[in-house]
């Protein structure tokens, strides 16, 4: 379970929201709306703990993130709108290293079906420097597949994916709403997720 | 902010600011009566050195201005420790006020320095250690106001800044030692600084420079550190209205 | 805990393989500033044996700060800093990977292209000796330091010159001790004295630094 609780928020000199709490509980997908700059990143930004609210609290079953520290980061797991992938590594190397530095340990050839799935099969030996920006971007995706952690939090995951790759990621995280996880993401287009509770914040006016 | 300590009450701009601002010159009138009168010890009453001349009335200027660039530096470090630890916003501004006037000791006590030393020891500049190690103390300063400087965002400002203070806290002692060994190592023209017992005159004129000095830096960082302040919280409502009322 | 730092070397070390351009070219601005200073001075063995010490040293650590604004900029901009930083394991774990990996492709490399380059310098045997000691024990720290310098000028215009005024004022303690420990041997002193505090420095930075350095990130990161 998932809580915040009157979290404010205070980039530079503006404050971008204030009081925002909400409650969201295992299988339950929160989409975050809001116009560019309401503050949707920084919030996300928070719940992953990298920014310190200016007041308010984060809860992680019961416990406050801050406090939680690592036990907090082991059921996380976070795609930003970078990509976290290396350029000189291959797709393999790039999971594999990810999940050895998570410290979730990955069967290579869990990596290889991973791969496959993103539609990546066949340039798993390929550098990264050497593929689309839609290709980078399903290696990043090519994270979520054998992902257990119960937390995911994801920044715009369905920007620059084609149409069969966002009903795939749909399914992806269908699929771990309904093995219990959470999840919170922004997104600017709706995208119907078949199943799990789908709740709604708004940020900003 | 929650009242928890009265400190926090301080801390606040709101308050700070108009409390500052009625310190300052008490601070500034302090400062030049010790200055007056420790200028009339130092230039006036105490006797002429049988070895140095007159040249030598340059350290009730020199000495107070070495101490206080080392003092500065333990005391933004301390600005810095608290706003780490307690992360109020007054530290950072404190810390940033100090750093022009500590890398401004730093500088006289060079300054001072080498045109003592020209007639002492016949050179602008020798590599003793206690001139090395001001020279280095010189570089902290201007880094950490060039790392304040190269960040937009004041909140990363402060907290970079003091970690810099921190870092290099820890490291003066190492600097001061490793420089005073390598300077024994390396004694080729061996000068022994002020060795003759200090006449009690002498000592007065330096301690009231040094107190003079002191009241100076704490006017001139209140008055930089309200400035500072009134910049960064322009937009809250205490800010305008002193504004407004600067205006009429 | 030894697993992260191990699986953080080894990931770096993966990179800077898959990159060797940029050591090498350390190595050669290394040796290059080490040619010059004969160029400058003039040829005279007796004055060059004295300053070899120093001229080898201080362009040790203008060549260490060369790579040092990469440390954590590459991964700052790819967003892999942000998941090292999410990672359940203290982020100093994960600096002091990073620190031994960089040291590993920096200092190494410069430790043993140095006793050649003390030939050039006409050092004695002993004292070449020393020097490459002295460079093994010294650079960790370097890159120690370097990387809170490192982390606290991540993202910021003007960030390697920045780097270079924050950091190097740090190392003068490094300096002296490096170059006293070859000037004690050339002298007949030895060198043991200095090759302990430089040991000593090494471990106080390798084991303080890396914290620091977590500390800075975490600023930088929010």
């Amino acid at each position: 379970m998932l809580e915040a609780d009157n979290l404010e928020c205070v980039r530079g000199e503006r404050r971008l929201f204030a009081g925002l709490g909400f409650r969201l509980e295992a299988g339950e997908l929160l989409y975050l709306q809001g116009r560019n700059g309401a503050g949707k990143t920084s919030l996300l930004r928070m719940l992953i703990g990298l920014l310190p609210p200016e007041s308010g609290e984060i809860r992680w079953q019961g416990m406050p993130i801050k406090t939680a520290g690592e036990h907090f980061r082991a059921d996380l797991c976070y795609l930003g709108h970078l990509n976290a992938i290396k350029e000189e590594l291959t797709p393999l190397e790039n999971l594999l290293a990810a999940a050895r530095l998570a410290e979730e340990p990955l069967a290579e050839d869990d990596a290889l079906d991973a791969l496959e799935q993103v539609g990546l099969a066949g340039r798993e030996d390929l550098a990264c420097k050497h593929l689309s920006q839609g290709q980078k971007r399903r290696v990043a995706l090519a994270r979520l597949v054998k992902e257990r952690r119960p937390l995911w939090i994801l920044d715009e995951p369905f920007v620059a994916l084609d149409i069969a790759a966002v009903d795939w990621l749909a399914t992806l995280i269908s699929g771990h709403l309904q093995r219990g996880g959470l999840a919170v993401m922004t997104t600017h287009q709706t995208v119907a997720i078949p199943a799990g509770t789908v709740r709604e914040l708004r940020i900003g006016h | 902010m929650k009242d928890r300590f009265n400190l926090y009450r301080f801390a606040s701009p709101a308050t700070f600011y108009p409390l500052a601002g009625s310190l300052i010159p008490y601070f500034v009138a302090v400062s030049v009566v010790f200055g007056l009168a420790g200028l009339y010890l130092g230039m006036l009453v105490a006797p002429t050195d049988f070895q140095q001349g007159e040249g030598y009335r340059i350290i009730f200027i020199h000495v107070p201005a070495s101490w206080m660039s080392m003092f500065i530096y333990l005391v933004m470090a301390f600005w810095a420790a608290i706003g780490l630890a307690f992360n109020t916003r007054l530290s950072g501004m404190m810390a940033q006020a100090l750093a022009p006037t500590g890398a401004l000791m730093a500088f006289l006590s060079l300054w001072t320095g080498a045109l003592w030393g020209k007639p002492m020891w016949g050179a602008w500049w020798v590599w003793d250690a206690r001139l090395t190690s001001e020279l280095i103390l010189l570089f902290l300063y201007i880094g950490y106001m060039a790392l304040t400087a190269a960040i937009d965002d004041t909140r990363r400002a402060d907290k970079a800044g003091g970690l810099l203070l921190l870092v290099g806290v820890v490291n003066v002692p190492i600097i001061y030692f490793s420089v005073k060994w390598w300077n024994t190592l390396h004694q080729g023209s061996s000068v022994n600084l002020t060795k003759s017992s200090m006449a009690e005159t002498m000592l007065w004129g330096m301690l009231l420079m040094a107190m003079c000095f002191w009241m100076y830096s704490i006017a001139i960082a209140l008055i930089r550190a309200r400035t500072i302040m009134l910049e960064r919280e322009r937009h809250t409502d205490w800010a305008r209205a002193v504004i407004a009322g600067a205006h009429e | 805990m030894l697993n992260i730092i191990g699986a953080v070397i080894a990931r770096d070390l993966k990179l800077a393989m898959r990159r060797q351009a940029d050591i090498v070219s350390a190595v050669f601005f290394f040796i290059i500033v080490v040619s010059l200073f004969p160029l400058g001075i003039g040829p005279e063995p007796e004055l060059l044996r004295k300053l070899a010490p120093g001229v080898l040293w201080v362009a040790a650590l203008l060549a260490t700060m060369l790579s040092l604004p990469r440390l954590f900029a590459d991964d700052h901009r790819d967003g892999t800093l942000e998941q090292l930083a999410l990672a359940p394991h203290p982020l100093g774990l994960v600096v002091t990977g990073k620190v031994i990996a960089h040291w590993l492709v920096s200092g190494l490399p410069l430790a043993l292209i140095a006793p050649v380059l003390g030939i050039q310098f006409d050092l004695s045997a002993d004292a070449l000796l020393v020097l490459t000691g002295a460079i093994l024990l010294g650079t960790p720290a370097l890159s120690g330091i370097g990387a809170i310098g490192a982390a606290l000028t991540l993202g910021l215009r003007g960030g390697g010159v920045l780097l270079s005024l924050l950091v190097l004022p740090l190392y003068i303690p490094v300096l002296i001790f490096g170059a006293g420990a070859v000037d004690a041997t050339v002298s007949g002193l030895g060198g043991e004295g200095h090759l302990s505090l430089l040991a000593a420095m090494t471990i106080a930075a390798v084991g303080f630094a890396p914290w620091a350095s977590a500390a800075a990130l975490k600023i930088a990161l929010e």
